[in-house]
């Protein structure tokens, strides 16, 4: 996003992260500390929460939707004596926005009632960025183990065909391609096709 | 409309009463009208409200007081929800740690035996034994702020002389976490949805000395939730959604449906328990555990019967009482005006009239009048009297202004 107000970091916001994602923990908080937020505290369990923030007396807090534990910080905006300043969701009608993107790419921010949005801004915005880098990267590596697996599914069919029918390596994978290809399948669903059969068929 | 706007995106959270959005899927009522559900399961109520807020969702499974809080900006600020159906009757319980449960057996064994309204006499005196002994006040758990299960486990303790702000610690539990916190200590009891007190009591960590029905049969639990605007654009997709939902509702409440419910709801991408413990609440065969007699209730989960579906706006007028008795929420306002803007018993009406269904004819009831109805033990309420109910308690928030309230609902 550009940064069409070039104002400086508040590098004294006292930041807390609530993420039980350790990797994804130590990407935002690498984010944060670069872009000059240095008071950052990072949970990656939510027991005793609620002790926790009050003895931290964060101005912000993130956490990510897939802590059930969201819901024990929407009872600390009706419980005002557990925190001493009160803590309010990132209310601007304004940001509808930001805070849409944040819900979206699956973290959700808390401030310090009062404190201005524009000092937020930046750090949600940062917050989002490195959540949905994080998203890219869980996609890439659940893909590449995927390829991985596909790989060894393949290589094991192609064993099958060495072994019972006296093939070659090449001629194995040959035959196994042409067949997905005549029959408009992947290569992976006709060397599953065959190891199942194989196995039905081995005793 | 098109068919592919005919995909109605809808947030659950892992409890025995999503039942009627996942059996609407699951048994295939969203087709027959024309529609089909794309159920998402979610970790927190925060996250429902959010996702409903945002257009992410197009109807949620909420707690009957979400819709409330949300047009009374509560919170955060949201999109004005509407209830205008409401998917399930009783099904909460409040259970103890096995400590405090010997606790409450020294103080009163009989009162605990009995359950319900009475055991809250023996908690009390729990309470007092405690502060008298200079020990740690109990911390009880609950789910969210504005929860039936926070009115219930409130109006409980109260009823015994117990403030829930001063004599005790509530704190906020996600519900799957429960079971363990009481194990562990972090908590000596909880009031929450169903199978939640079964899974504590089954795992040995927990006794159940009250159930929603023992203290208010028939009382509300969770709504429909849908956004105002998307209702207003929207009309005949929402009738058919109610309608979908209803007969989920009614396939729920045969007896005999029930064992199948239980095993479509204990698959991990629903509720995720086994289903010996859904089971108990759906057949109404509960074990209280800690050697306490059984309870047989048909009517600890309702979905259909007794008028189950229907919003009543009294409901409505209640939850928003408990918000000002307990200074949820302070400004005054005109309580039926905020009933009426939230429940939606016409389109309720309107919805089901195809279905040869006969919703009742008034918005509101009293509770606790009628003969033979139950109501926190001898209380009752009148809906169009909820600020002189209130003054009648003599615990409720400090700083609560009821002068002030009484001034806008005259």
């Amino acid at each position: 996003m550009p940064k069409s107000n070039p104002n400086i970091p508040d590098s004294d916001l006292k930041i807390l992260v609530i993420d039980e994602t350790p990797i994804r923990l130590a990407i935002l908080e690498a984010g944060l500390k670069e872009a000059g937020f240095f008071d950052v505290t990072t949970l990656d369990t939510a027991s005793a929460l609620v002790e926790r923030i009050y003895a931290l007396d964060p101005d912000v807090i993130l956490i990510d939707l897939e802590n059930p534990s969201r819901d024990v910080l929407e009872q600390m905006f009706q419980v005002s004596r557990a925190v001493r300043r009160p803590i309010a969701m990132f209310v601007e009608q304004s940001d509808k926005a930001t805070i849409e993107a944040a819900i979206d790419a699956g973290v959700s921010a808390y401030i310090v009632d009062g404190l201005k949005k524009e000092r937020v801004k930046p750090i949600l915005e940062m917050t989002v960025s490195r959540f949905r880098a994080f998203d890219r990267l869980r996609t890439e590596l659940e893909e590449t183990k995927s390829a991985l697996k596909e790989r060894k599914v393949v290589e094991k069919a192609k064993g099958i065909l060495m072994k019972s029918r006296g093939m070659s390596e090449d001629e194995a994978y040959g035959l196994l391609r042409k067949t997905a290809m005549s029959q408009g399948k992947r290569l992976v669903d006709v060397a599953e096709g065959l190891i199942s059969t194989f196995e039905l068929l081995k005793d | 409309m098109r068919r592919s706007e005919r995909v109605v995106r809808a947030g659950f959270i892992p409890l025995l009463d999503c039942a009627p959005l996942v059996i609407a899927r699951e048994r295939g009522f969203d087709t027959r009208f024309g529609f089909s559900f794309d159920l998402h399961r979610e970790v927190s109520w925060a996250n429902i409200r959010d996702k409903l807020d945002i257009g992410v969702f197009d109807c949620a499974h909420m707690l009957a007081p979400m819709p409330i809080a949300a047009m009374l900006g509560l919170g955060r600020a949201t999109e004005p929800v509407i209830a205008p159906m409401s998917l399930s009757l009783n099904g909460n319980a409040i259970t103890v740690s096995m400590g405090l449960h010997q606790e409450m057996r020294d103080a009163d064994a009989d009162a605990v035996r009995a359950g319900g309204m009475a055991a809250a006499s023996a908690l009390a005196e729990v309470v007092r034994r405690r502060a008298k002994a200079g020990r740690e006040p109990l911390t009880l758990g609950m789910v969210y702020p504005f929860s039936c299960h926070n009115y219930d486990l409130r109006f409980w303790l109260a009823s015994a002389g117990v403030d829930p702000d001063n004599d005790v610690n509530l704190i906020v539990v996600p519900p799957p976490l429960l079971a363990e916190s009481l194990k562990a200590g972090r908590v000596d009891g909880f009031c929450v949805g169903q199978p939640w007190n079964s899974v504590a009591v089954e795992q040995g960590h927990g006794v159940i000395v009250a159930t929603k029905s023992e203290l208010w049969p028939f009382s509300p639990e969770k709504v429909l939730g849908v956004r105002e605007a998307w209702a207003a654009e929207k009309p005949e997709l929402l009738h058919d959604i109610i309608r979908a939902l209803t007969q989920a509702c009614q396939w729920l409440d045969e007896p005999e449906n029930r064992y199948e419910a239980a095993a479509i709801l204990a698959q991990p991408h629903h509720v995720g328990v086994t289903e010996e413990s859904l089971l108990k609440p759906l057949t109404g065969q509960l074990q209280r555990g800690g050697g306490e007699p059984d309870i047989v209730d048909p009517d600890a989960v309702v979905f259909h019967r007794h008028d189950a579906n229907f919003p009543w706006r009294s409901h409505a007028v209640w939850l928003i009482s408990q918000m000002i008795r307990w200074g949820q929420v302070r400004e005054p306002f005109d309580i039926l005006k905020l009933a009426e803007r939230v429940y939606r018993p016409k389109i309720y009406r309107a919805a089901v009239a195809p279905l040869s269904l006969a919703p009742p004819d008034e918005d509101y009831k009293s509770e606790g009048i009628a003969p033979g109805s139950a109501f926190f033990g001898g209380e009752t309420f009148d809906p169009q009297a909820a600020i002189g109910h209130l003054k009648a308690l003599p615990i409720r928030a400090a700083g609560t202004d009821l002068e002030a309230f009484a001034e806008h609902n005259l």
